[in-house]
């Protein structure tokens, strides 16, 4: 498969995940849409790996790494959210808005 | 692959303490929770004292990932001393707020000293992102650690969000110069680059987004909407560690990015440095003026900072070497002063805040006559972030302004110098309200040991700093890597 089709999907998936963090005002699929945009960030680096031809295995590493912090972001990210749920019963981040200028 | 623990060493010491910290306070009786304190102050201390042993060694280990050279020790001395202090700010504030978790905050801010440390000495992109990682997430924790209060929840839900978003995108830079060269060493990125011609629109996607990832650790303009909300939605304390180590780390890691790994493409981001420099410390300087709380006056200042900073980037040269140094002496050198002066500024706040819990400016009205030494300590913390002499803050401007007139950056030095001047004018009406104006209220500012030492640190520092400034200058100097 030619590197460009799979840069193509990646880079479509990457702005389907900004998409999804600018225009949706729900905290849950906000954490969504960055996991959507890690993933592409993932696919593109096994992508290069392989188009690179080399022994070694850098881009998958990388992925990986990506992978293993990911996880741990939104573990973070869900128990904010979940604290915000708690306090005020909203999920919308909208609704969070105390603190301005 | 040989490991060279000698060169690690300060960094599994902290690993230790934090995990140390973290298990210690499980096992302590409720009374007891105030230990965390000592614990993790003395800790800080050792590691402080492994890194001073390195100073001046060359090592590398771990396949390249990972170097100790000045550069490196430099910052993890800025980082270690800035941490010192913001604990021995968080002690006087935890006191008072039952709510906030001993063994927690110390814990998490050992860890993301620890990711500070580390990406002092990282020069790999791989080893870049993870201590970023490092810094960020237990920092969003920290930010919402007041669990029950709706402010620090949403506080800490802005700074998440911003972070994992820029960090998204860093990383899609990352993976766009990982397919150009086959490699996330950044000396060997920086080879890959060499005579590339055919390259230039993706590197420029590319750099583009990188500068959004370290743009947001810096709170360069347009990364920078979460700083004012975060810092006055956190406690205190943790906002001063955002504004200092944070910041400083974020500096730390577009140095090593741009100039070792993408030193070739210098006048492709030159110009966006300049750019995003200007812009940056004149919305902050404009919003700062209009701000009538102590907290959000000091992010947009800090906000402001950020962009002298980020202006020196904005004359850097592909080819000359000698001005590269200068560049990173200049900034280094304000990063120095300005661990002190911002520290202590935070301090002086809190200072405040938890005698009398008000964080308006008017409440700070006739502070002299209540608390003479507290008044002058903030009044020169402020005279030192202005630029006035004969506190340091003046040096550090001075050098920034050399840097850019030797740079050929004329027009950056002038817009400068007026942004300096917007900025006097916020600085010193804090200090007009505390030194002439008249309050009712003339209850003295008590304050425990700890916080006045701290603030006492800080201010002798950038007092003796600005009549010595070469103490400043020749750790500076010994900070570059060509």
């Amino acid at each position: 498969m030619p590197l460009n089709w799979v840069l193509v999907l990646t880079t479509f998936l990457f702005c389907v995940g900004v998409y999804g963090v600018l225009a949706r005002r729900n905290a849950v699929i906000v954490l969504m849409s960055i996991e959507i945009m890690l993933n592409a960030v993932n696919l593109n680096l096994i992508a290069f790996n392989g188009a690179l031809e080399g022994d070694r295995l850098i881009g998958q590493v990388f992925a990986l790494f990506v992978i293993a912090i990911a996880a741990a972001e939104l573990g973070v990210g869900l128990a904010i959210v979940l604290l915000i749920y708690r306090n005020s019963f909203t999920v919308s981040l909208d609704e969070v808005n105390l603190l301005k200028w | 692959m040989d490991v060279n623990f000698e060169a690690l060493l300060p960094e599994l010491l902290l690993t230790l303490v934090a995990c140390g910290v973290m298990t210690i306070d499980l096992f302590l009786p409720k009374e007891k929770r105030g230990l965390a304190f000592p614990l993790a102050f003395i800790g800080v201390l050792a590691t402080l004292a492994a890194v001073l042993n390195l100073y001046g060694q060359n090592l590398t280990t771990l396949d390249g990932m990972f170097v100790v050279d000045r550069f490196a020790v430099i910052f993890k001395i800025i980082f270690c001393v800035a941490a010192l202090l913001v604990f021995a700010v968080s002690q006087a504030y935890l006191n008072d707020d039952k709510d906030v978790p001993h063994g927690e905050y110390y814990t998490m801010m050992l860890f993301s000293l620890l990711g500070m440390l580390t990406i002092a000495s990282s020069r790999d992109l791989i080893a870049i992102f993870v201590a970023l990682e490092m810094i960020s997430l237990p920092a969003f924790i920290l930010a919402g650690i007041r669990k029950y209060d709706i402010r620090s929840n949403e506080a800490a839900l802005k700074f998440f969000l911003f972070g994992v978003l820029s960090t998204a995108l860093m990383l899609f830079g990352m993976s766009l110069f990982y397919g150009l060269t086959g490699a996330t060493n950044l000396a060997d990125i920086s080879a890959g680059l060499a005579g590339r011609t055919d390259i230039d629109e993706v590197a420029l996607l590319a750099i583009l987004f990188l500068i959004v990832g370290f743009g947001f650790k810096v709170s360069a303009f347009p990364f920078q909407w979460w700083v004012p909300d975060t810092y006055e939605g956190a406690p205190i304390p943790v906002a001063a560690f955002l504004s200092v180590a944070s910041k400083t780390a974020g500096f730390v890691g577009l140095f090593q990015v741009m100039f070792l790994g993408l030193g070739e493409l210098a006048d492709m981001w030159r110009p966006m440095f300049a750019v995003i420099g200007i812009v940056t410390m004149t919305f902050g300087n404009l919003v700062a003026i209009q701000q009538k709380q102590i907290v959000r006056l000091l992010a947009y200042s800090s906000i402001a900072q950020a962009g002298y900073m980020l202006v020196p980037l904005g004359v850097a040269s592909a080819t000359d070497g000698a001005l590269n140094t200068q560049i990173i002496f200049s900034v280094v050198a304000y990063l120095l002063v300005y661990a002190f002066m911002e520290t202590g500024a935070f301090a002086a706040a809190t200072a405040f805040g938890r005698k009398t819990g008000k964080y308006l400016i008017e409440d700070y009205a006739g502070l002299f006559g209540r608390s003479p030494a507290l008044a002058v300590a903030m009044a020169a913390f402020l005279f030192s972030l202005a630029g006035i002499p004969p506190f340091a803050g003046w040096w550090a401007k001075f050098v920034i302004f050399k840097t850019l007139i030797e740079g050929d950056g004329l027009v950056l030095a002038v817009i400068m110098a007026l942004n300096t001047v917007i900025a006097m004018f916020f600085y010193l009406a804090v200090v007009k309200k505390m030194f002439v104006d008249k309050s009712e209220d003339t209850a003295a500012i008590a304050m425990p040991r700890s916080l006045a030492g701290a603030i006492g640190i800080a201010a002798i520092v950038i007092t003796v700093g600005g009549f010595l400034p070469n103490l400043f200058g020749q750790l500076a100097e010994n900070a570059n890597f060509f």
